[in-house]
Formats: structure tokens, sequence, C-alpha cells
């Protein structure tokens, strides 16, 4: 037997059943409690904390709190963590590297003032899984006529089909026409 | 080839008026009341002129045509829908008498695909249908060419009237009623435009994009459809803050038709302006495909139909 050498071995030795550091960025409601709720999901899904980042005094837009949260985890575990995160309703706007990979437009038609605009919006937000990072309204008629609103939506990669989904059945909801961005080719 | 052409309206016409062009001959005008029947090829300038004055297409029975010894029969009717009748009878007498069919009408290809398809799976003749989807534009003989099992989507702008309405709006801030009235003197639009402004027109034609990509399973039920009707201007105006416009666009896979007013980049491929339509073809090895051009009108439209012609084999 001949023994081989093993060069390529050095790149992704870490992958070989190794931890990796993740930094995830959650948003919090300002509520006692909270901040455990979102760390169990974390020690739960085996990860391991590092550090944790309260920014209190850095409201975000929503009037929520960011925190910041390092961890260690296998890599194959890490996803696990997020979705745990997730299911328990913690609003994560980071995960490793990914910060939103995507950015999607939609233009909503309709009644958008009567049928209460906030509301759908943070429907938007919490059904949708997206964050509305910019709000263009156009009502030359009044806001009792049909208005229009543009959402430009911060989304995770890969999930645009379902993030627009549940924007359509929020649509339907409310009677508003949802006028997607056409996805795939080179439209 | 001797056609038989069955509808006298602009499409019909047209082909009659251009099949000499081709090298192919006449043999048979016919409207729903009369026809113009002539084994020898019909003086098809006489008929035109008849026709267009008001007065019956020449002295036959429309049911006579089926009798005539004519090569192609050109089915240009009005499409309908549902049961696609009479276009779809029409179509099963000639593949039965082993004759080929070539349609402009596209009830039956949207409606009736299978039936159609068993139909010229026992004549001698062929089916082909390519001015039913994007008047002059070659969309079907592209999709032949690279294969179906190639392509793996159709999209794009195949309904000039909507597609004017919503680029009047967007050039000029008006509402959608404002610029239908226009569009309707202009006579870019019908007098009742509902099939093009509810989408329905462009869901037939993705229906049988669909229909050719998967072999078959689709009708217009099984399409999801939006029309203009309620798109504000500004709605356009807002989308254009970022670059974008609002089309009517559709898109046909094997699994599905959807019709609907879709966000596209303002100075992308698909959003073109006016009456104008364009189609992108993605295939499986060789990237996106676009062509666009006039996808409807009687001269534009009977271009596919005598092509058409032009491929069928000797019978």
């Amino acid at each position: 037997m001949t023994a081989v050498s093993d060069e390529s071995a050095g790149e992704d030795a870490e992958t070989d059943g190794g931890v990796r550091a993740y930094t995830v960025r959650l948003e919090l409601v300002d509520e006692p409690g909270e901040l455990l709720r979102a760390l169990e999901p974390i020690a739960n899904s085996g990860g391991n904390l590092l550090s944790i980042h309260h920014e209190r005094g850095n409201i975000t837009p929503r009037g929520h709190i960011p925190v910041e949260v390092d961890l260690e985890c296998p890599p194959d575990r890490f996803d696990g963590i997020v979705d745990a995160l997730r299911d328990a309703g913690v609003n994560v706007i980071q995960a490793g590297a990914e910060q939103y990979g995507e950015e999607i437009n939609v233009v909503l038609v309709g009644d958008l003032v009567d049928t209460d605009l906030s509301n759908t919006l943070s429907r938007i937000e919490d059904e949708a899984d997206a964050v509305v990072r910019d709000l263009s309204l156009a009502a030359p008629d009044g806001t009792a006529a049909v208005s229009s609103a543009r959402a430009r939506l911060a989304i995770d990669s890969g999930r645009t089909e379902a993030v627009l989904a549940a924007i359509r059945s929020i649509g339907s909801d409310k009677e508003l026409t949802v006028v997607e961005p056409l996805l795939g080719g080179e439209a | 080839m001797r056609l038989a052409i069955l509808g006298a309206g602009d499409v019909g016409r047209s082909v009659a008026d251009l099949a000499d062009e081709y090298g192919h001959e006449v043999v048979a005008l016919a409207d729903s009341t009369s026809a113009g029947i002539d084994p020898d090829g019909i003086d098809v300038d006489g008929a035109l002129e008849r026709k267009v004055g008001g007065d019956a297409l020449g002295s036959s029975d429309p049911e006579d045509v089926f009798e005539t010894a004519y090569d192609v029969l050109v089915e240009a009717t009005p499409t309908t829908l549902g049961d696609a009748e009479p276009g779809f009878s029409h179509v099963e007498r000639a593949l039965e008498a082993d004759r080929h069919v070539v349609l402009a009408n596209k009830g039956p290809v949207a409606e009736r695909y299978e039936e159609l398809q068993a139909l010229e799976a026992d004549s001698a003749g062929s089916i082909r249908f390519e001015a039913t989807v994007g008047g002059a534009i070659p969309v079907l003989s592209t999709i032949e060419d690279e294969t179906p099992q190639a392509v793996t989507a159709v999209r794009g702008v195949l309904n000039g009237t909507a597609n004017f309405i919503l680029t009047r709006m967007a050039a000029e801030g008006l509402d959608y009623e404002h610029v239908l009235a226009e569009a309707q003197d202009l006579g870019v639009a019908e007098a009742d435009p509902t099939f093009d402004v509810d989408g329905t027109d462009a869901a037939l034609k993705f229906v049988i994009l669909a229909n050719v990509l998967a072999g078959g399973g689709f009708a217009l039920e099984d399409a999801t459809v939006e029309g203009i009707q309620s798109i504000p201007g500004s709605a356009l105006d807002l989308a254009s803050e970022d670059g974008r416009t609002i089309r009517l666009i559709g898109e046909a896979t094997r699994e599905d038709v959807r019709v609907g007013p879709r966000l596209v980049p303002e100075n992308g491929a698909l959003a073109v302006t006016g009456t104008r339509n364009i189609v992108q073809i993605e295939t499986r090895h060789a990237g996106s495909l676009h062509s666009s051009g006039r996808g409807a009108g009687g001269p534009e439209t009977a271009t596919a139909v005598l092509s058409d012609v032009g491929r069928l084999p000797p019978l």
C-alpha cells in the first residue's frame, strides 16, 4: 500500500466535525423575558453562546431593540438554529454573513388607507418574513379613493417565492391588487 | 398548396390577399354566410371587394368548402371559448378528410389541445398554429426548433391593447379609463376591450404555449389570470421611482400558466412600448432568446399562417 498525501485537506478542515463562530442579529420587542426567550432556541439547538450585545440605546425604526449574539456551533447545525429562532417568533435580521441577500419591490393598489396600511405592512413583515426598507404612497384622489404604495422589501436569499406567496395572500385578504416583480429569466 | 380559408375577418382576408405572393392558391374563401369556391382558384380581389362592400363573398354555401379539393384548411374564424366551436369541428372535418389545418383561431388549441393531437395522430394531415401566438413573431417555430423539452419557460407581453394602455398611462401620467377611450378612438382597442384588458386574450396564448411545452393538459380554467383594469396611473408613477414599470406579463411553464400585471425593469427587454409584443424563451442549454414584433394585425398574422403553410409536408 502507498500512503497518499492529502494536500487538499487543509482548506475546509473546520467542516470536519469542527465548530465555527457565527453572529446573528436579532430584533427584540422591549418586554421582560424577551432576551431569554431568544437565547433558549440557540442553546436547545446545540449552539454555544459566546457573547451578547444588547443595544438598549439603539432602537430600530420599528421601535425594537437590536441584539447581536455571537455563538459557535458545527456548520451543519447553524441553519437549524436560525430556523429554531424563527419558529420561536424571534425576528432574525441577520444570520451569519448573509444579511438579507435580496431586495424586491412590490406595488400594492386598492383602498390602502381604509384597510389600514400600517397593519398591511406589519403583516408583510410578520407573515412574509420581510423587512420594509422603503415605502412610497400615492393617493392622488385623496385617501378615501384607490391609492398605490410601493414597498421595497429586504428578504433572505432564496425566499422570494415564499415571500411573494405570503404577500399575495395578505393582498387577497384585504382586497388589494399586488403587482409583483417578474422573477426568472433576464427580465 | 391549395388553400380553403374559413373566416373573412382581417386575418382570413389578408391570407387570401397574400397567398399568391407566397406561391399558394386560394380555392375557397368563406365567412359564416357565404363562400366563394373555384377549384382553379377564386378571384380573390373580386371576393374581397364584395365583402368590403357588404355583399356576399360568393354564391356558394360555406358547407360546400369541405367538399372542395383543397390541401390546407386555414381556420381563421373568431376565437370562441369553452367547446371552441365551430372552429373545432372545422378542424375535425379537415383532418378526418386527411387534409392539413393551419389555425389562426386560438380557441381549439387553447381549450381542446389533446383532442386536436388525437385527431392529428389519426390523420394524414398535420396541424400548425403559429398565428395563434404573437402574430408575426415566430414563437412556436422557435420552440419547435429548440425542441419543447429544452424550453423551460416562456414569458412575455402578448397583448398589444393592454400594452398600449399601460405604456400611455406611464408616459402621460393618465388614468386607465382616459387612455382606454383614447385607444378606442385610435382603433387600438375594441369597443368591448374586455378580453384584452382582463388578461383573457394573453392567457389563451400562454395556455397554448404551456400545451406545447407540456404536450397538453392546459385550458383557460387552469390559468391564473389578472387584468390591468385596477391599475391606476399612480401605481406606474411609483414603479418608475425605482426604475421599474408595469406590464401585463404572461408566463407559461410545464407546470402552470400565469398572466397579470408585473413590475419589470423600465429599460429591460420585456418593457416593450405601444402595441409591440415580445416573448422571452428560456432554454435549458442556450440561455434566453428574445423575439419582438407585431403581435396582431391582418397582414402580420397572415404571414404566420403562410409560414406555417410553407412548413407543411406534401400530402
